[in-house]
């Protein structure tokens, strides 16, 4: 066990390269730092003096990965590659282009980030699941029709509508909730529900119509047919048997996406205000600050690995049938 | 008049692509297999229903993908000179709509502005009132009178027109509609949807040649005409990323499951790297990148309607790039299952080389998978277009896609009285066309692959 989860430690390490390299031939050999700054100073009436100057602000007037000017170790350490990319694996993420340290900004606003999407996961899988289960339940019914049609129609409704509906009618029209905004400690509650509610109805059709074909497989299966024989009662079957054994499925299949909770969700955190990661993220991308979206990149993809070891990991605790070696 | 033809990169890659599924229709109409598979598709009223619904955003989205400029008049030199805009077909039979702009915001069907303005009146002093449309109701006269009237009778008319076509469109099939014929249900349900689809085209287009059906937007521009160019970009982000995604995914996919090996460790370190980087910042790394390198060359673009092509088409290729993987998963998985079994065993034994096992054992069994992700895929892109351009690393803030759309009008909702029919007319508009794309691939799914649920 604790030799398997070395081995894929250490095999993460190479995909965390690769994703170095993507961001790195993205940000830096596809454009040069004077393409980029010729951007952001405007691309007319930009003198050399004025590039030159921005790339010193932020290093980027280094070679790419060898630097011949300087001695020793110099040589390879004074570089745009070793400085940008390689110092990305000691979390050390620079500042970003209103001078503030980005790791210092990451680590605080995971608060907010973490508040709003664990009880949006938590909740939005509890009622995924009893929605699904209650139509696999009545299977075949009206009830279930009507639920997958209801299923199929929410998921092909835009998230944009979820959350600028949502919005307008809680918090405007209703004036139950404020309309955005957030503060810490308990009065936070207030800013979090509608929030949270969106995030689950956004996602509650998509998951619900999966989980129910996760439950039906499980009905069909030999061993519900033999409890059923036995004259255990509907109820029981469903919820000691079927229950119990399409959680695995459901739970392995959603283990995965718990590290990523920390990113938040960019257009909730965006449209409510939210001093989290997701609006962070959108804030750079909107002002092109180029340094936090490589931070947010290689934090995201090392969350996303940890996710997968994770996802193995819970296979050996649900199925005692799986070994890892 | 002279005009001028414009291609553009996404019409030439769209119609390229229309070309290939007719004869791809043509090849599944020979093949007595293929056709029964097919047919169990359309045996499913919801099925057909959406299939019209499709075909008629299609009519638009093509229409839309046929452009021109027209020639300047004559500006006595003895030489032709075409002006820089670019026009659609569809523009040309809009032309009504995009020229009949008003100054700012107005409600559906309205005689009247929304917002009050300073009015100069003859005689009197000046006073803040609703102004009057210059295009809106401009034919019930000054004051607008009789209003109710004739806006029943425009529907009424509509309604009939589009139910006498659906008449027509009755006869033409009717000797199918037999009680005893399988297609009935669905060839009916079809039937049906065409029928509401003509009356609701029939009364809007009767509508719209006096007012603003869905309104107008801040700057005035008609929100029906808005909506219906909207078309055009989902339908081209939707697709075009497809043919992107799907060589790449087809070919590493069968190469690592049939090759093993080293190949296939490379091509697994590949797809894993790519797919562990969240999509939005992956996508919006290489969207800001691809700015840059269109802002530091505008001398590639003789108009701006090539430019912001460009840009989607490289949105289309950015989406491409980084949604092969789940794809090419499957497929290898598929193909490391093929590979073993007898008749492809069989056949190498046989002395039958790499390629030929592959075109004619492996790529076949795998066509149902790469089919099914297709249409899947589409309305998943049609969603995350709007989402993108919200983000601004979508489409080019002037190409008119439902994204832009939304993007310009999400503060509307919070005045006071809200401005609700731009986003209304947005969103509803995408509702039809992912649901009906989702119930098309839904029916595709459970006739080409019965085991998935």
């Amino acid at each position: 066990m604790l030799a398997y989860l070395i081995r894929r430690v250490a095999y993460a390490v190479p995909i965390l390269i690769g994703v170095n390299l993507i961001t790195f031939l993205l940000f830096f050999v596809v454009n040069t730092p004077d393409d980029i700054a010729r951007m952001q100073l405007g691309v007319k009436r930009v003198t050399p003096e004025a590039i030159e100057s921005w790339k010193r602000e932020r290093g980027y007037h280094l070679p790419s990965f060898y630097n011949g000017d300087a001695r020793g170790a110099g040589r390879l350490t004074e570089t745009i590659f070793f400085q940008k990319s390689v110092s990305m694996f000691a979390f050390e993420f620079g500042s970003s282009d209103d001078g503030r340290n980005i790791a210092r900004e990451i680590t605080g606003r995971m608060g907010p980030s973490l508040a709003i999407a664990i009880p949006t996961f938590v909740l939005g899988l509890f009622v995924a699941i009893s929605f699904s289960l209650l139509l696999a339940f009545f299977r075949h019914s009206a009830l279930d029709v009507g639920g997958v049609v209801l299923c199929v129609m929410m998921m092909s409704i835009s998230s944009l509508f979820y959350i600028i509906f949502g919005q307008w009618l809680v918090a405007k029209v209703w004036q139950l909730v404020p309309i955005s905004g957030f503060s810490g400690g308990l009065d936070a509650a207030r800013f979090l529900v509608l929030p949270v509610l969106i995030g689950i109805v956004a996602g509650l059709g998509s998951s619900a119509r999966w989980y129910r074909t996760l439950f039906l497989e499980e009905i069909h299966r030999d061993y519900v047919r033999t409890a059923r024989a036995k004259g255990v009662s509907e109820p029981v079957v469903m919820f000691r048997h079927v229950l119990k054994n399409a959680m695995i499925p459901i739970l392995t299949g959603v283990v995965v996406a718990i590290p990523l909770l920390f990113m938040g969700s960019l257009l909730i955190e965006s449209f409510f205000g939210i001093p989290g990661l997701g609006s962070y993220t959108i804030e750079a991308i909107q002002a092109q600050d180029f340094a936090v979206v490589r931070a947010m990149v290689f934090i995201g993809s090392l969350l996303y690995i940890v996710g997968l070891i994770l996802t193995d990991l819970s296979y050996t605790v649900v199925d005692p049938r799986v070994r890892l070696q | 008049m002279s005009v001028q033809p414009v291609i553009l990169w996404t019409d030439a890659a769209l119609f390229a692509l229309l070309a290939a599924a007719l004869l791809a229709i043509a090849g599944v109409r020979r093949d007595p297999m293929r056709r029964e598979t097919w047919r169990k598709v359309l045996l499913r009223p919801s099925a057909a229903v959406s299939l019209v619904l499709l075909l008629a955003y299609l009519v638009v989205g093509l229409a839309d993908s046929v452009h021109f400029r027209r020639a300047l008049p004559d500006a006595g030199d003895g030489q032709i000179h075409y002006a820089a805009r670019v026009e659609s077909l569809l523009d040309v039979a809009l032309a009504h709509l995009r020229d009949t702009q008003e100054t700012t915001y107005s409600a559906p069907l309205a005689t009247h502005a929304f917002v009050k303005d300073t009015i100069e009146r003859e005689g009197r002093a000046a006073g803040r009132d609703y102004p009057r449309l210059a295009h809106g109701g401009q034919h019930l006269g000054e004051p607008p009178a009789g209003r109710a009237g004739d806006l029943s009778l425009r529907i009424g008319l509509g309604l009939l027109a589009g139910g006498a076509l659906t008449g027509l469109a009755w006869l033409a099939v009717r000797r199918h509609l037999s009680p005893e014929a399988a297609g009935r249900r669905s060839l009916m349900a079809g039937l049906a949807s065409l029928g509401v689809l003509l009356a609701v085209v029939g009364a809007v287009a009767a509508l719209a040649q006096g007012y603003h059906v869905f309104g107008t937007d801040k700057v005035g521009q008609d929100v029906l005409y808005l909506t219906l160019k909207s078309v055009r970009t989902a339908l081209i982000i939707g697709v075009l990323t497809t043919l992107v995604t799907l060589p790449i995914a087809i070919v590493l996919g069968i190469t690592a499951g049939y090759h093993g090996g080293w190949v296939d460790d490379v091509i697994q370190y590949v797809y894993t790297v790519i797919s562990s980087i969240p999509g939005v910042l992956l996508i919006a790394a290489a969207v800001l990148m691809m700015q840059v390198v269109i802002e530091t060359h505008p001398e590639w673009f003789e108009t701006a309607a090539e430019r912001a092509d460009a840009r989607l088409l490289a949105l289309c290729v950015i989406l491409g790039m980084t949604s092969w993987t789940g794809l090419c998963r499957l497929l290898r998985g598929e193909t490391l299952k093929l590979r073993e079994l007898e008749y492809v065993q069989a056949a190498r034994a046989f002395g039958v080389g790499s390629a030929a096992i592959l075109r004619r054992h492996i790529l076949p069994n795998l066509m149902h998978i790469v089919l099914i992700a297709l249409v899947m895929d589409f309305s998943s892109l049609v969603l995350a277009e709007a989402v993108l351009s919200y983000v601004g690393i979508g489409v080019d803030p002037n190409t008119i896609s439902f994204g832009t759309m939304i993007n310009a009008a999400r503060m509307e909702l919070a005045r006071d009285p809200a401005v609700w029919w731009s986003l209304a007319a947005a969103f509803v508009v995408m509702f039809a066309l992912v649901l009906s794309a989702n119930l098309f691939a839904d029916a595709v799914r459970d006739a080409f692959d019965p085991k998935a649920g």
